[in-house]
């Protein structure tokens, strides 16, 4: 039986088989393909998703955006787990 | 599906792309549910496009700018060649999903499916117990089937979709539905509310839910959503025939959207052809850019500009698009009137009247869906 997944520092999230990040030429964005969704990311969310690869945790992928991007760790850390939180609660996201 | 925004341009102006592709291989099935998509005339096989015209359909689209392909039928996977066509899909960047019955593949060929590039899964479920999922879908020993189909999608950790098509005969057992969604751990399940065309409007009497019945479908729903959050993801489709406003169909016609039928027909809905009014086009007599582009059918109601009052002047109007052409044109004879389902429609009560009164009909009767059913109910 499957259950909730909570994301935390800790977590290694990853996008499961059937989830796809693509760049949607046609509308200039990029977008994640899922089970009947479309979900456009953001450049924000997309710098996220992308170091979503099953290999570094919520700690060091917030590190390495607050080093990229010149940002307080706390303040992109909660944005990288409430952004996280919400895919995993729609099932596009495993950790 | 997230929406795309299409912005209101004149409907004689192409809006961008369309989203995605709903190939219907074909209308061989071995299941007759009574409120089947598939139009009542349902085509031959001998009337099938063959695989070189799927794979040009397939790479036409792609560039087009859709971004997803749900293979559909009838049963696709009574289709031998799903599995080219899922390659294709997949080299030129679809997303592939397969629309199944789940009756007919074994663990087999669901692994070569799976391996051509296959991205999600959605099974049907008719029922959630054995006796009424084989009596509503005509098919005895298809509910065991099934559940060893599920098993092996779960196998090839391939994502699955339940989808639970609901009416008047099995909302009794909605919360089990839910119950098994989460045993099969599916991802998602679609809780679907019958939409009446084609085979489920012939079967509106056997199907109606009461309107009690609907209430306390809702409820189950969203106390479900709340339980099973980050478990199960609930879609939930509700019947307009009890709504206030109408469902924004396909996205808006011809906006994001578009179905081949098996023998090539290109619609922007897999309803449309109850609209008698209107005649399509079909691939590959034509592109599908040229089609989509400057078809009467894509054209007739794109957009805006048709729609008649209140609808043109309504702060909703691209929000559902006028609704549902093909329920406007069922309901009230024609497809340019307001959808019967909106509140402001003068026909609005009568489709609450026709709810009503089905929904108490007393006869729990099918005509269920074959070919042969479909030509008598032509011939009458």
């Amino acid at each position: 039986m499957t259950e909730r997944i909570e994301i935390t520092e800790t977590s290694v999230p990853a996008l499961p088989r059937g989830v796809k990040l693509r760049f949607d030429k046609q509308r200039d964005q990029w977008v994640l393909l899922a089970p009947e969704r479309l979900f456009v990311l953001d450049s924000i969310a997309l710098e996220i998703v992308k170091r979503c690869k099953g290999e570094a945790n919520i700690d060091e992928i917030a590190d390495d955006l607050a080093t990229s991007f010149s940002a307080p760790k706390d303040v992109v850390m909660k944005d990288v787990i409430a952004l996280l939180q919400d895919l995993t609660d729609k099932r596009i996201l495993t950790a | 599906m997230t929406s795309q925004p299409s912005g209101s341009e004149p409907s004689g102006t192409p809006p961008g792309f369309p989203l995605a592709i709903l190939a219907e291989l074909t209308h061989r099935c071995p299941l007759q549910c009574p409120y089947c998509s598939n139009p009542v005339a349902l085509e031959a096989a001998s009337a099938e496009l063959d695989t070189d015209t799927w794979l040009r359909a397939i790479e036409e689209v792609a560039e087009l700018g859709a971004l997803q392909i749900h293979f559909s039928g009838g049963e696709p996977t009574s289709r031998k060649d799903l599995e080219t066509l899922i390659r294709k899909a997949n080299e030129v960047g679809l997303y592939s999903n397969l629309i199944t019955a789940g009756v007919l593949v074994g663990e087999d060929r669901l692994s070569s499916l799976a391996d051509a590039g296959l991205d999600h899964v959605q099974l049907s479920f008719q029922d959630s117990e054995a006796a009424g999922c084989d009596r509503i879908g005509g098919f005895k020993g298809g509910f065991e089937k099934k559940l060893e189909f599920a098993k092996s999608v779960n196998a090839l950790d391939l994502p699955l979709t339940a989808n639970m098509v609901v009416h008047r005969q099995n909302l009794a057992n909605l919360e089990t539905m839910l119950e098994l969604a989460v045993e099969l751990t599916a991802r998602r399940v679609e809780i679907a509310h019958v939409q009446y065309y084609g085979w489920a409007y012939v079967n509106r009497a056997a199907l109606m839910p009461t309107r009690a019945q609907l209430e306390r479908a809702t409820e189950i729903v969203e106390e479900a959503r709340e339980r099973l959050k980050g478990i199960l993801v609930i879609d939930y489709v509700v019947p307009d025939y009890y709504a206030k406003r109408p469902k924004s169909c396909m996205g808006g016609w011809g906006q994001q959207f578009l179905n081949i039928s098996p023998a090539g027909k290109v619609l922007p809905c897999h309803a449309a052809e109850s609209i008698t009014s209107l005649s399509f086009d079909r691939f590959p007599d034509k592109s599908l850019r040229e089609i989509w582009e400057t078809s009467d059918a894509f054209l007739a109601y794109r957009g805006t500009d048709w729609m008649p009052e209140p609808c043109r002047s309504c702060d909703r109007r691209e929000i559902d698009w006028g609704g549902c052409r093909c329920q406007a044109f069922a309901i009230t004879g024609a497809a340019d009137n307001v959808d019967p389902a909106c509140a402001l429609s003068p026909e609005h009560e009568l489709l609450q009247a026709l709810a009503q009164e089905d929904s108490h009909a007393g006869s729990d009767d099918f005509l269920y869906r074959t070919r042969r059913t479909g030509l008598e109910l032509q011939d009458a």
